[in-house]
């Protein structure tokens, strides 16, 4: 079956699932894409390693039949970086290597906070957390908490993401009360 | 393998009367964990998801008509004032990943023992749509799930269908697992009050081989006729509920011990009993919600 999928805003046609039409859009992504952002972990749905956006909708990809993934949008955590290379260009974010793009507002706070140790959970706690606060810019601490119920970390013990992304919502919405910064 | 891919429920009924040994696959939360976990190879899969509209819901009068492909967080977020005991359970679910993804047809067909909606579909009173090139029925909740396990879905139906009664007072739902969330339900326990018809359904997921209605438990309360009245629930009525309702079925060994959910269920629609009985004079008799938004004068 031949599968055509726009990943990242490119557009990738006739990819033969060779894998068998069994075959997930992460292996999809990984394996003949070569996007190796979204990660294998649990291959269950448990630990949102491999959380990817489709059709605008955070998904975990190892849940998706490629096949059906045909005909849609994938977004991916290699697509944060050169969404904000402008705007954070005057802000002090940190350069992509190898790219002229400035990392995501929520990837700097996850630098910035200390929230990466071995760093296999980041991608899918960053993509999750770009979604959470693409709804919902200014969470709770238990806001935070619950929505990022679907990606586990085995190393930080969570304080430090949930700071990042605490911090990335205060850089990207403004500062929490309407009181502060005014005269 | 092979995955068909119809785009009307036209073209999915008569692959599935063709091939009734196909496995409909809607969100994946189910189908692609067993085929990952227990090395499940269906030699064909009948992918639903692009079935035109059967991601959308219809708001009535009296009921909510769902598509089968409606997802858990459209239940929870969009759904809460006209369901607020099935955008419960639905919140439950899983993650906001798995939520995004996972269908109210989905958890229905699949048909886990566990699966987080059932105890408010047969609590709400909510009829399911089966249909084949034959036909369609509707078949009550209470009808859908068979005794010992599975559903009456024939080889050649799909749910193509839900239909959930708008809520006619409190609702309740809540579960146990071994932690709070992302996990197996243990015990999982749903209860409605209808104000007018002074009526209450309950039910309880996770517990035997099938979701079941706790019928004795909600006669105990209509003959009590206390949803008549307005005043404290007697402790000893409340007891009686939770201990009629843990006496209903026998619990499976499945992840915990029989005596635990027998007690853990017995907790569960106590204290539910009592939230919902506390909601239902919270809101008065006159029908109205008392739910915080100040009303115009």
């Amino acid at each position: 079956m031949d599968i055509t999928v726009t990943v990242n805003g490119k557009t990738h046609d006739r990819l033969d699932d060779e894998d068998g039409p069994g075959e997930s859009l992460l292996f999809l992504l990984r394996e003949r894409l070569g996007l190796i952002g979204p990660k294998n972990a649990c291959e269950q749905g448990e630990c949102g390693s491999c959380a990817v956006w489709l059709d605008g909708v955070l998904v975990n990809s190892c849940l998706v039949l490629s096949a059906q993934a045909d005909g849609c949008s994938v977004r991916t955590v290699e697509g944060l970086a050169s969404d904000t290379a402008g705007p954070l260009e005057t802000s002090g974010a940190s350069r992509v290597p190898g790219t002229s793009g400035a990392l995501h507002p929520v990837q700097q706070a996850f630098l910035d906070t200390g929230a990466v140790q071995c760093g296999f959970c980041t991608p899918g706690m960053v993509v999750t957390a770009t979604d959470l606060l693409e709804r919902l810019p200014r969470p709770s601490d238990a806001e935070v908490r619950r929505e990022m119920a679907g990606n586990l970390c085995r190393c930080t013990g969570y304080q430090q993401i949930v700071e990042a992304v605490l911090l990335a919502a205060e850089r990207m919405a403004g500062p929490a009360s309407p009181e502060v910064g005014r005269p | 393998m092979q995955v068909l891919r119809p785009q009307s429920w036209h073209e999915a009924l008569a692959a599935r009367s063709e091939l009734p040994g196909a496995t409909p696959v809607a969100g994946g939360t189910d189908v692609m964990v067993a085929m990952k976990l227990r090395h499940f190879r269906p030699e064909v899969l009948l992918d639903l998801s692009r079935v035109s509209g059967s991601e959308r819901y219809r708001i009535g009068p009296d009921s909510v008509h769902c598509g089968p492909r409606v997802c858990h967080t459209t239940v929870a977020e969009r759904l809460h004032r006209q369901l607020p005991g099935l955008a419960l359970a639905a919140g439950s679910v899983g993650s906001r990943q798995v939520r995004n993804r996972g269908t109210i047809g989905g958890n229905l067909g699949t048909a886990s023992p566990a699966g987080d909606l059932h105890p408010m579909l047969l609590a709400a009173g909510a009829d399911v749509e089966l249909s084949s090139v034959r036909g369609s029925r509707w078949v009550p909740a209470d009808g859908f799930y068979r005794d010992g396990g599975g559903t009456v879905l024939g080889a050649d139906e799909l749910i193509t269908a839900v239909r959930v009664p708008l809520a006619a007072g409190p609702q309740r739902f809540q579960k146990i697992g071994r932690r709070q969330g992302l996990v197996k339900s243990l015990c999982s326990f749903a209860l409605t009050l209808d104000r007018g018809q002074r009526r209450i359904r309950a039910a309880v997921g996770a517990y035997g081989a099938a979701p079941v209605r706790l019928l004795a438990a909600e006669q105990l309360i209509e003959e009590s006729r206390v949803l008549y009245g307005a005043g404290t629930l007697p402790a000893a009525l409340v007891a009686e509920f939770g201990r009629l309702a843990a006496t209903a079925t026998t619990p499976v060994e499945e992840g915990a011990e029989a005596g635990y959910r027998r007690r853990a269920l017995a907790v569960l629609a106590a204290r539910n009993l009592t939230q919902a009985w506390a909601m239902f004079l919270a809101e008065g008799h006159d029908g109205h919600h008392r739910d915080g938004q100040r009303q115009d004068p």
